[in-house]
This record gives structure tokens, C-alpha cells and sequence, in this order.
């Protein structure tokens, strides 16, 4: 990795600009992470899949021939037909119909959508508590620090998935069984993001450790900032590398942990698929020969998370400086 | 050492007495205990009368230490959905369970040290490569389409293995057990490759990952010197001194498999725990979600606790660093 370093030319008499779009834009390219990017064709592949699969999810609805979630524009007489390709293909239905006469791909387009909502709005709800707990802890420190990091300590003795279910059975007590649709999501997203807030609070924590006995922490309060603004303006930008990197592997296991509870049958309902929900569904036709039902949807979720893991892990390689 | 053992001791019995508290809550807070007990139609002076008989009016902390003292004595109340025990219904389902994660790591363990000792003796082989590939693959993968992937190839093309269920079991005492019949032990396969996959590759990452870094060391170089065959060199040398950090991570990791052993079972309906609490989950029936909960932590704590004190017994070097006063 030694030559794929690039320094930085710096043109001390240019004017300060920092926050001009265009200028920001040339320091991206020129910096040495979009440059090791620029290396690695594996990585350039997961990430064309990635935005892809963003591109696929915001656009369902000019894309999909039905909208899968409408009750009135499934067709029964459609029900269970072959993909395209087979001897029992029917023309709009390119990767086939599930039981209700749902279009497959229509499907997976809104799943995906689905299913990528709930990670990204569950990857900002369990980053922003966690940073902001791991900012608390770090820099108020004393008998604070001590509980919430003790809480962390418990939690990460037992795995996400478990914490996960446990959140959404206890929302569903309180609130009865009757959630619907748009509830659940939201619980979906509240449940895994308390499932994974410790890993932020502890990275956040340990950077604000080291950064509060800095210099420009100590002007910054002689000239008397608030602590707040310190924190959010001044140390946090120092710890930002690792909050990225945790926050790109945290999507896809925010995805995969949403997958699972809505194949376990404690995730969205069959009336507003996921990915796990249409896996959960096509699984019960896999001995009736519809393989189609459960394969796509599988396909897609596995190589969407896959996609993602390598972009957090070159992401992980790129920002470390002890690889370079 | 004494005092060490003796702090991670306390330490533990806090993290059961939180999770006690939050355990107790669910149960007591999460739905009314009553509601789930009595029809629509049942007058308010029976319902207050079941109240009382429950001892639901008594001080809160009273309600806790009641709770605490029937969960020492594995007694979690009666299931809303099956109205059974739950002791009796979680006693039923463990060995199932028990017998799923100890294959499961064994098998984990098994190939994820072969195959690490391997990738890391030849890293260039075309083989190495194919390994690094799965354990990238097995990471990504969720356990439930690594497990349908299976059922479709072994089950539905193949038709060699059942894709549900135990097989036949044997009794022995209350213990259940599917290892003694061709039908338990053909049930069992498929599920323990599932759930010791994701172990499978951590180990094989860790192994690969350790055997390079002993390699490089002193002593190896000193072993070759001495001109011992490369063979004892690598297998009484640098293996052996992976095997710690391998063995402490397969312990600590042995609690996470009976977690997600939720998934694998509710895969292939394997009647062990984890499909009782998803069932449970499903059914909103708090009783199981609270039992489960405080079962899995009392196994979650008691091996973090084994592993932690073991460390210091087996690594000297651990030993004089937690002596030192902080």
C-alpha cells in the first residue's frame, strides 16, 4: 500500500474557502482515500452495486409493472408463473409471481426500498445515540461515564439479533398485536438501533479521551465556547474516520438484522414486504418447485450486503493510517 | 487472583440482578398479567380477586423479590400460549438446543482450525484463496438464506437429508437426545453446518491471522535454527501457542450460537429454545420472552465469567498486569 500514497498539495496562498462546494469537491478527488479507491476495482465494483441498488430502490415505482404493497392490482389468476426465461413465462412478470399474483421483481424493487429504509434510518438513530452518549461519557467522564459505559459493557455481552427481538416483542405487548404496517417499521428501526449504539459510544469516547487534553480543546474553552459547541464543533470532526467506517459495516448488518426479524415473523407484515419478508414467504413454496419465489429476493439480499461489506472494508483499510 | 476472581464474581451478579430487573419488568409490566388469564366476560370482582391471588397489589420491590426468588428456583410462571410451566416447557426444549450449539462448535472449531492453519502455511495456494473467498461469503451471508440454500440442495434436489425437525431421539432421564439414531444424527447435519458457518470463519480468520504473526517470531526462527523438521516447527509450536486466543474466542462465542440459534431452528424447525422464544415473540407471550431472556444471560454471564478467570490461569504474563493496582 506504500505507493499508493499522494500528498496533498496545499497552496498555502489560496484564499480560505472551506465550505465552497466546488473546492470541496477537488480536494475529494485528489485525496488519498478516493485515490485507493481508485485502485481497487473490487472495491469500484461494490460500489457501483451499492448505489445501484439505491438507484433500483428510489426508483420502484417508475421500474415495478404493480405496486406489490396495493391489494387491488393483484391478480389471482397470475399466481405462481415461471420467470420469463422458462417455458412458462408470461410477459410482464420477469423474474415470475408469488402465490398472490405479486410480480416478483415489482417485489424486490419495493422490498428493497423497504428493507434499505430501515437500515439507513436505523444506522442514523443508533449512530447519533451512540455518538452522542460516547461524547457525554468521554467528555463529561466521572460517575456518567461509569454507568453508560457499564450499560455498553452489558449489551455487548449479548448478541444484537437477541436484543432486537426482545425490543420488538416488548413494543408489541404494549402496544397489542395490531401494529400496522408503518408502526412496525418505525419499531423495526427503533429496535435495532438500540441494539447497536455501543460500538459508536465507544469509539466516540475513546477519541474524545484523547482529544480533550489537546491544546486547541483548552483555547477553545478559555475563549469560552459552551461545552456543546466544543464537542459537536470541535472534537467530533476528529473522530469522524472510524464513525464512518462503523457506520458503512453497521448498514449492512443493520439490513441483515431487519431481513431476520422479518423472516423470523417479528418484522413487516406479508401486506408491506421486506427482503426477509418475501424470503419468509417464497420459503414455504421452495418444496413445490417455485424456487423463483425465494431465490431472487435472496439473490438480492445477499449480494446488496455483500456489496456493502466490501466497501466497509476497504473503507476500514483506506482510513487507517498504519496501512498505509 | 483471588481478589480478580472475586470482582468479576460481583460484577457478574449485577449484570444477572439488571437483567433480572429488566426481565422482571417485561413480566410484570409489558401487558396485564390478568387479562391474559381471564376471559372477556369475567366480572371485575373475579378479576381483582386473581389480582390479589397473583399478589399483583403488593409493593413493587415486594413483586421483585418474589420473582427473583421463583426464577433461583427455575420457576418462570405459566406460558399464555401453551398454559404450561414454562420451566417445564424451556426443560423440554434444551437439550434440542444444547445439542445443536456443542455440534455446531465442534464442527466450527474442527474446520475453522484446519483451514486456518492452512491458508496461513500456504498463503498463494489457489486453495488459501478459495477459503478467504467463503469466510468473506460466510460473514455476508444471513444464517437463514445459508440455511434455506442448504434445505434446497440437500432436501428438495437431492432429497438425501430431512429439511425439519429431530429425527427420532432417545430418552435418557429427562435428557433428550438425537445423537444415538441414523434419523437424529441425518437431522442434525444441516442445521449445526448453518449455525457453526459464521463461527467457522471467524476461526478460520483468527487462526490464519495468529499462525502468520507467531510465524514471524523469534522463537520460530530459533526452532528452525535448531533444524527441527518444518512439521514440529508448525504443529507443536506455532499452533500450539494459537490455540489460546482460538479457545477463548470459541467459549466466549458459545453463547452467541445458542442466540442465534433462534434463526437456525426456526429454519428448519428444530424444537430446541430459540423457536419456543420466537414463537413467544410472535405471540406476545412475555412469560417465555422474560424465562428465555434471564436463561440465556445466566449461560451468557457464567461462561464470560469461566473464560475471563481460565485466561489468567492459563497466561501468566495476564496475571501480573491485574495484580498491578491500577
Amino acid at each position: 500500500m506504500s505507493e499508493a500514497v499522494v500528498q496533498y498539495k496545499a497552496d498555502p496562498s489560496a484564499p480560505r474557502t472551506r465550505f465552497l462546494p466546488g473546492r470541496w469537491f477537488g480536494r475529494a478527488i485528489e485525496s488519498d482515500v478516493f485515490y485507493s479507491f481508485r485502485r481497487s476495482k473490487l472495491t469500484m465494483v461494490a460500489a457501483a452495486v451499492t448505489v445501484l441498488f439505491f438507484l433500483l430502490a428510489i426508483s420502484a415505482s417508475i421500474l415495478a409493472v404493480q405496486n406489490p404493497f396495493d391489494p387491488a392490482q393483484l391478480q389471482l389468476m397470475n399466481s405462481r408463473i415461471a420467470p420469463i426465461w422458462t417455458a412458462d413465462g408470461q410477459s410482464p412478470f420477469l423474474l415470475g409471481t408469488d402465490e398472490q399474483g405479486r410480480d416478483v421483481f415489482s417485489a424486490i424493487l419495493y422490498g428493497l426500498r423497504i428493507s434499505l429504509t430501515v437500515g439507513v434510518l436505523g444506522v442514523l438513530f443508533s449512530g447519533t445515540l451512540g455518538i452522542v452518549l460516547g461524547l457525554i461519557a468521554g467528555y463529561v467522564g466521572g460517575a456518567v461515564d461509569g454507568l453508560i459505559m457499564r450499560i455498553a459493557d452489558v449489551q455487548l455481552t449479548f448478541p444484537a439479533i437477541l436484543i432486537a427481538l426482545l425490543i420488538n416483542g416488548v413494543v408489541k405487548s404494549v402496544f397489542g398485536n395490531r401494529l400496522d404496517a408503518m408502526s412496525t417499521l418505525v419499531v423495526l428501526v427503533f429496535a435495532i438501533g438500540l441494539s447497536f449504539w455501543v460500538q459508536y459510544a465507544r469509539t466516540v469516547r475513546g477519541s474524545v479521551m484523547v482529544e480533550k487534553s489537546r491544546d486547541y480543546v483548552a483555547a477553545a474553552q478559555l475563549i469560552g465556547l459552551p461545552a456543546p459547541v466544543i464537542m459537536l464543533r470541535h472534537v467530533l470532526p476528529n473522530a469522524m474516520g472510524p464513525i464512518l467506517v462503523i457506520a458503512t459495516i453497521n448498514l449492512a448488518l443493520a439490513i441483515i438484522t431487519e431481513a431476520t426479524l422479518s423472516f423470523l415473523g417479528a418484522g413487516m407484515p406479508d401486506t408491506m414486504p421486506s427482503l426477509g419478508t418475501l424470503i419468509r414467504i417464497g420459503n414455504n413454496y421452495l418444496f413445490a418447485g417455485e424456487w423463483w419465489i425465494v431465490a431472487f429476493p435472496g439473490f438480492a439480499l445477499a449480494a446488496l450486503i455483500l456489496a456493502i461489506n466490501l466497501l466497509g472494508d476497504w473503507l476500514r483499510d483506506a482510513l487507517n493510517p498504519k496501512l498505509r | 487472583m483471588l481478589a480478580f476472581t472475586l470482582r468479576r464474581a460481583i460484577q457478574a451478579i449485577g449484570v444477572m440482578i439488571a437483567v433480572g430487573i429488566i426481565s422482571f419488568s417485561m413480566f410484570r409490566f409489558a401487558g396485564d398479567p390478568v387479562n391474559q388469564i381471564v376471559s372477556l366476560d369475567t366480572p371485575a370482582a373475579e378479576r381483582a380477586q386473581i389480582r390479589q391471588s397473583l399478589g399483583l397489589d403488593d409493593p413493587v420491590p415486594l413483586q421483585f423479590a418474589r420473582y427473583f426468588g421463583d426464577a433461583m428456583q427455575f420457576k418462570f410462571g405459566v406460558s399464555y400460549q401453551f398454559r404450561q410451566p414454562v420451566s417445564s416447557l424451556l426443560k423440554e426444549r434444551m437439550p434440542a438446543t444444547l445439542e445443536l450449539a456443542i455440534c455446531a462448535t465442534i464442527l466450527a472449531m474442527v474446520f475453522g482450525i484446519l483451514m486456518g492453519v492452512y491458508s496461513a502455511l500456504k498463503r498463494d495456494t489457489w486453495l488459501a484463496k478459495i477459503f478467504q473467498a467463503v469466510s468473506l461469503i460466510g460473514i455476508s451471508l444471513p444464517t437463514f438464506l445459508i440455511g434455506i440454500l442448504l434445505i434446497y440442495l440437500f432436501s428438495v434436489v437431492l432429497g438425501w437429508l430431512p429439511s425439519f425437525g429431530r429425527g427420532e431421539v432417545v430418552r435418557i432421564g429427562w435428557w433428550t437426545t438425537g445423537l444415538l439414531t441414523i434419523s437424529g444424527l441425518k437431522a442434525l447435519i444441516m442445521p449445526s453446518i448453518t449455525l457453526g458457518l459464521f463461527q467457522m470463519t471467524l476461526i478460520m480468520r483468527l487462526v490464519r491471522a495468529e499462525m502468520l504473526e507467531v510465524l514471524r517470531t523469534d522463537y520460530i526462527r530459533f526452532a528452525r535454527a535448531r533444524g527441527l523438521t518444518t512439521r514440529a516447527i508448525h504443529f507443536g509450536h506455532a499452533l500450539k501457542n494459537t490455540l489460546v486466543p482460538v479457545i477463548t474466542v470459541a467459549g466466549l462465542q458459545f453463547g452467541s450460537v445458542i442466540a442465534f440459534a433462534i434463526i437456525t431452528e426456526t429454519v428448519f424447525q428444530w424444537p430446541g429454545m430459540g423457536l419456543l422464544f420466537v414463537q413467544a415473540v410472535q405471540n406476545v407471550d412475555i412469560p417465555i420472552m422474560a424465562a428465555y431472556l434471564l436463561m440465556v444471560s445466566l449461560i451468557f454471564v457464567t461462561i464470560n465469567l469461566v473464560v475471563d478467570i481460565l485466561y489468567t490461569v492459563v497466561d501468566p504474563r495476564l496475571r501480573s498486569t491485574l495484580n498491578r493496582p491500577a
